[in-house]
């Protein structure tokens, strides 16, 4: 991995200069801002961003990953043809995207809780800023891994799209036909376990779990208060959103190593 | 090098006519190079090496079988069989050995938003601290100018032009070059032939693939003709001329490729 810290330094530098991940920044900066302008406090802004940094942060964070690794094709073969290991060019491109897109992100949000002063948002913020993040981190790294296993690039988006779609929207369907269907039975610990594979579901439980609202969701949300409160709960989820990174990173890697340009 | 006797012509579907030169020092060494990609054989049983200071050319028609086998050497592409040494390192998943290779692919694509001379010192960067570089082509090329530009607005001609000075700045001994002329005027394109050719007078190796059958007239000592991924000629380039009967290059390789279609 010795070149990887070489790569990424010019991957970054690439990525910033492009204008898409300044439009990016922009976006969440004018949403959070436009909220904040509307009268809500910190914790109600943060609520209200939620569910669209849900959607958008897995979308384009797969989407520009997937063109990205495309679009660098031939300068990777350029780069493997110099005394290069493929495991440090793979680590510095994921870097050269990973980075520049949590950091955005983090900034659009982060930005006008600092000039509005926060509203005492202090921890649902913390837990928003992090979820961004590594969901960024989850998805880019599924991006590639999609972007490693088809050659094709209309078939690499295709598969992009329908795994965030799988993520965002199919995953919930799935798990709601599962409760209405057996709504006979004690469903909590499996719908935890449910809930605990799907990154974006791990995400919006956290971030509820930081409101009074989580008493509204009755039984199941006492059980998730409690387990997700608990340290062990928290470790967890912790893990489990990290893992949702490293392992499509590490196949995707596996891939790449073996791969023929 | 030119020996008087005639050399009867193989019947076409002869094996593959043995190399000519062995007494040469090899470069590159391929034994029995094999690979295919999903059920298709690109490369079937390639043998051959590339001597120490001559300019090689690998020529065939297209899907022949050049491209696979030149990324098999700089290590793109991973064989399904067979053995590839270049000077002296077994290439495997080692990837030191390529510190002694300077490529030039078919097109330059750069990080978009990127300058010139960013790429040129990601690139000097990456190899570590070497000797003086060669720029020479920088000059030629009168590319200077140029250097402070994105990458996103350099036609493609300047691009290839780039690769061209990435493929000689860190004086190699070995040089890979995929088409080297292609898409260049024909002022650079004799820039960058009399580059190769002072190369080989240095000392340095060259292998190249080019359909420009003029070009490799003037350049090429050795021509390994592939076909259908197997060598068909193997040995200098005035042996293949002479093998045929004919007089110019482009007719003998049109008659080396007919002979291996039917």
């Amino acid at each position: 991995m010795k070149s990887t810290g070489k790569i990424l330094r010019y991957q970054l530098r690439d990525v910033i200069r492009g204008r898409w991940i300044l439009v990016y920044t922009l976006v969440f900066l004018l949403m959070t801002d436009v909220l904040f302008r509307f009268g809500g406090s910190g914790d109600r802004v943060v609520l209200s961003l939620m569910n669209v940094v849900l959607l958008l942060v897995p979308l384009v964070s797969i989407i520009f990953g997937t063109m990205y690794l495309y679009h660098a094709r031939e300068f990777i073969v350029m780069l493997l043809a110099q005394p290069v290991d493929r495991t440090s060019l793979f680590l510095g491109l994921y870097g050269g995207m990973a980075i520049p897109l949590a950091g955005g992100y983090a900034v659009g949000v982060g930005l006008p809780f600092l000039w509005h002063a926060g509203g005492g948002a202090g921890s649902a913020l913390g837990v928003l800023l992090l979820t961004g993040v590594l969901l960024t981190c989850a998805f880019t790294a599924l991006a590639f891994l999609v972007a490693v296993l088809f050659e094709d690039r209309a078939k690499g988006f295709g598969a992009a799209v329908l795994v965030w779609l799988l993520a965002a929207v199919v995953y919930d369907g799935i798990v709601l036909m599962v409760v209405t269907t057996l709504w006979r039975y004690p469903l909590e610990r499996p719908l935890l376990a449910l809930t605990m594979l799907n990154p974006i579901d791990l995400g919006r439980v956290l971030l509820l779990l930081q409101f009074d609202i989580a008493a509204l969701m009755g039984y199941t949300g006492a059980i998730f208060n409690r387990f997700f409160g608990s340290a062990v709960g928290k470790g967890l989820a912790l893990t489990v959103l990290v893992a949702w990174s490293v392992l499509p990173l590490l196949v995707g890697l596996r891939r790449f190593r073996m791969k023929d340009f | 090098m030119t020996s008087p006797e005639r050399l009867p012509l193989e019947p076409p579907d002869a094996p593959a006519i043995p190399r000519l030169v062995t007494s040469t020092a090899a470069i590159v060494e391929v034994t029995d190079l094999g690979k295919s990609f999903g059920g298709l054989t690109v490369l079937d049983g390639v043998s051959t090496s590339f001597a120490v200071a001559r300019i090689t050319a690998v020529v065939g028609p297209n899907a022949a079988g050049k491209s696979t086998l030149i990324k098999a050497i700089l290590g793109l592409v991973r064989p399904d069989r067979g053995r590839i040494v270049v000077n002296g390192h077994v290439v495997t998943r080692d990837w030191d050995y390529r510190r002694g290779i300077g490529y030039m692919p078919q097109a330059g694509h750069f990080p978009e938003n990127l300058t010139g001379r960013e790429v040129l010192s990601m690139l000097k960067h990456l190899r570590g601290p070497s000797a003086e570089l060669d720029e020479e082509l920088l000059d030629a090329f009168a590319l200077r100018p140029e250097l402070d530009k994105q990458v996103r607005t350099l036609s493609g001609g300047t691009r290839q032009k780039l690769n061209a000075v990435i493929a000689f700045l860190f004086r190699p001994p070995l040089l890979i070059l995929d088409e080297p002329t292609a898409g260049l005027d024909p002022v650079a394109s004799g820039i960058i032939k009399d580059k190769i050719l002072r190369c080989r007078e240095s000392g340095t190796s060259v292998v190249l693939t080019s359909h420009i059958m003029s070009e490799i007239e003037e350049l090429a000592d050795s021509v390994v003709f592939l076909l259908e991924g197997r060598i068909r000629f193997d040995g200098p380039r005035l042996d293949l001329q002479r093998l045929t009967g004919h007089q110019s290059l482009e007719r003998a390789i049109a008659v080396l490729m007919q002979g291996g279609a039917s």
